[in-house]
């Protein structure tokens, strides 16, 4: 078991033949990914690294019976890709673009809630099953397949952590980069259920930021339904208020969102937070008795 | 992006928002005429971005014109919080019944805009937000129906009870939805919405934000943007696709992805030392980008130390040593450079780095420890 991606996952790329998006389809398909189908319009009848390409995602959802799609299209577009895929059929969409408007996110996630279809992103790095399914651009050489979840805002931050835990021979049933957007799809509450559910899935890590109040809110989350240990950290400890620090997200503004808030409401709930990166796997294996 | 609250009345002004009659100012010559011409009571505010200007002397009531000037003298030239004023406004000063406060912005939670209305204005309203919470009315607004007039008025009879005053607040709450959607604005305030004593509405101090994202479909309010000078620098980073902030210390970072960025600060902070900045230089491979990152750091006089953490994924370790080498060619770098590498390609980059006999660590705790020692 794995939470929301596995190997039988039948993804389409929407974007294929684009520079990313052609790029990390070929390092999606050597890692085992099912790639049935990629989508760019007015390009039907073509073929990116052997994955046939329509013009619709409804198409392809028709010929295919791909479920999952990944968007690598310019942000500009990204929220109207987002759409086409609901529409089209697909369950679960995961948003690659960076820079996507926080207006046109709004409406895209009313229109997804409507449907009942899932998404992750955008600006994130995509999820992985280790040993399964990798959809986004995430380096897969550092994952090992373990029962460790691990949830994130960051990108090359996760890359860290999965490097450390992969070190202390601490695996990986599904990690997932869940974007430093203001306005994004599945978040720590979700995704700290979904864990809580997977039988693989025996402990779970949580990388958080600076800025708004999910941190917050996943505690208050994890002290009412998750058994499982939990681990965190929060990146920002020193970072100066009123500052945008890359992600849209991590910004503290007038003295909320700061990282000794979140660290303080994680630890009133018995999770333990590590004030270094090197800290996570020391934490979990602790909490797992190894 | 922010704008100044002159530029904010303006916007208000053109969607039919009641905004008291103002003058922009640059000089005390312009303040005196402007006072003459306005001739009743005015208030001179001080045009900054940033917060608190009032409690730090930004804004003064002048009865006379002569009050005026005596307040355009202390307010011009003042520093706020490292932004020297360099202009004000002069507006009516309207006479005040009752303050009010306003604002629309983006809720991470439920995904939608949120309203945001409250008796109590006049005040900072993160300090309303702490001690009386529930003072605050928040609705997030439905972004298919958007502001619909049943809304606007379920919203104004929370904070009016005359149905002349309801009316005139839920058509402002209609306007200022508007622009927040038209704009792509991330914040938008009035604070405070006033009833004067004539029992009419009007809008005496505003606040907007944007959404950097969607300044590309935004022309009209990207011209409105007067960059600090230290934002000057940000965005002249921007436009080589990196993220600069400047700090106070002297280790300059430079670090690939925003979060790990963060945390390799916070990791030189815990061993004691002080990061000059935060540099993200984003996802990608191309060499130019370090090149130009390395130029940036070594415009900080203040930096003693390099310190380079890169975790591959999409950026490839070896480009990276590649700009790095290029980069050392070109400049003339007389400080200590401590690099950090992994991730993908992270072997051949160690090899291009290593043959150009730069010190490489192996972990991030011991690359902040050594820059910390280089730095003493």
């Amino acid at each position: 078991m794995s939470i929301l991606i596995n190997k039988n996952t039948k993804v389409l790329v929407q974007g294929i033949t684009g520079r990313d998006g052609s790029f990390h389809t070929g390092k999606m398909v050597d890692y085992g990914t099912n790639i049935v189908a990629g989508v760019s319009p007015g390009k039907a009848g073509q073929s990116v690294h052997n994955v046939p390409v329509f013009n619709t995602v409804a198409d392809a959802v028709a010929a295919t019976g791909a479920d999952t799609s990944v968007i690598f299209i310019p942000a500009p577009y990204a929220a109207d890709a987002i759409l086409e895929a609901a529409e089209g059929g697909i369950k679960l969409v995961v948003c690659i673009s960076e820079g996507v408007p926080t207006l046109d996110m709004v409406k895209a996630t009313a229109y997804l809630k409507k449907k009942g279809v899932q998404l992750i992103g955008a600006n994130c790095p995509g999820l992985i099953t280790p040993g399964e399914s990798m959809i986004g651009i995430l380096p897969v050489d550092i994952f090992k397949k373990g029962n460790v979840g691990l949830i994130s805002r960051s990108g090359t931050l996760t890359y860290l952590m999965v490097s450390l835990l992969s070190q202390y021979d601490l695996g990986q049933s599904t990690c997932v980069g869940i974007g430093g957007d203001p306005v994004a799809g599945l978040y720590f509450q979700e995704l700290l259920q979904l864990y809580q559910d997977d039988p693989q899935t025996e402990a779970i890590v949580l990388i958080g930021e600076i800025g708004g109040d999910a941190e917050e809110r996943a505690a208050q989350y994890i002290k009412k339904h998750v058994t499982k240990p939990v681990v965190a950290f929060i990146a920002g400890q020193t970072a100066p208020a009123g500052k945008r620090m890359g992600h849209a997200g991590a910004i503290i503004s007038s003295g909320s969102g700061t990282a000794a808030e979140k660290i303080a409401a994680f630890e009133a709930v018995g999770v333990p937070v590590a004030r270094l990166p090197i800290d996570i796997p020391l934490l979990i294996k602790k909490a797992l008795n190894k | 992006m922010k704008i100044h609250e002159y530029q904010a009345r303006q916007l208000f002004r053109e969607y039919g928002i009641p905004v008291p009659d103002d003058i922009l100012c640059y000089t005390v010559e312009e303040v005196e005429a402007a006072a003459k011409k306005m001739n009743r009571m005015t208030v001179v505010k001080a045009q900054v971005l940033v917060g608190g200007r009032g409690k730090a002397g930004g804004v003064k009531l002048a009865r006379t014109t002569e009050d005026a000037v005596s307040a355009a003298k202390q307010i011009l030239g003042m520093d706020i919080k490292g932004c020297t004023v360099e202009k004000v406004l002069v507006a009516d000063a309207v006479d005040i019944k009752k303050e009010y406060y306003v604002g629309l912005t983006i809720d991470r939670n439920t995904k939608s805009v949120l309203f945001m209305a409250s008796a109590e204005g006049g005040v900072e309203i993160e300090e309303v937000a702490k001690v009386n919470p529930d003072a605050i009315h928040k609705i997030p607004i439905d972004p298919d129906l958007g502001m619909t007039d049943f809304m606007a008025r379920k919203i104004a009879f929370k904070l009016f009870s005359d149905i002349a005053q309801v009316k005139q607040a839920a058509d402002i709450f209609k306007k200022l939805y508007r622009i927040f959607m038209d704009t792509d604005a991330s914040i938008v305030e009035i604070n405070p919405l006033v009833v004067t004593n004539n029992d009419a509405l009007s809008a005496i101090d505003g606040k907007m934000n944007f959404d950097d994202n969607a300044l590309y479909r935004q022309a009209e309010i990207e011209k409105l943007n007067e960059p600090t000078e230290d934002e000057k620098k940000e965005i002249a980073a921007k436009a080589s696709g990196l993220t600069y902030i400047r700090l106070d210390g002297n280790i300059g970072c430079m670090v690939n992805g925003a979060g790990l960025a963060m945390a390799t600060m916070d990791v030189i902070k815990h061993f004691g030392g002080s990061p000059a900045n935060f540099l993200d230089i984003g996802g990608s491979s191309n060499p130019q980008k370090v090149i130009d990152a390395m130029n940036l750091l070594m415009s900080d006089k203040n930096v003693k130390v390099i310190m380079i953490n890169i975790f591959g994924g999409i950026t490839r370790c070896d480009d990276v040593a590649k700009g790095l080498v290029t980069a050392l060619d070109q400049l003339n770098v007389k400080i200590p450079i401590v690099i950090r590498l992994s991730g993908t390609n992270a072997e051949e980059g160690l090899k291009i780095i290593k043959a150009k006999n730069l010190p490489t660590v192996n972990s991030l705790s011991e690359a902040a420890q050594k820059a910390i020692s280089l730095v003493n």
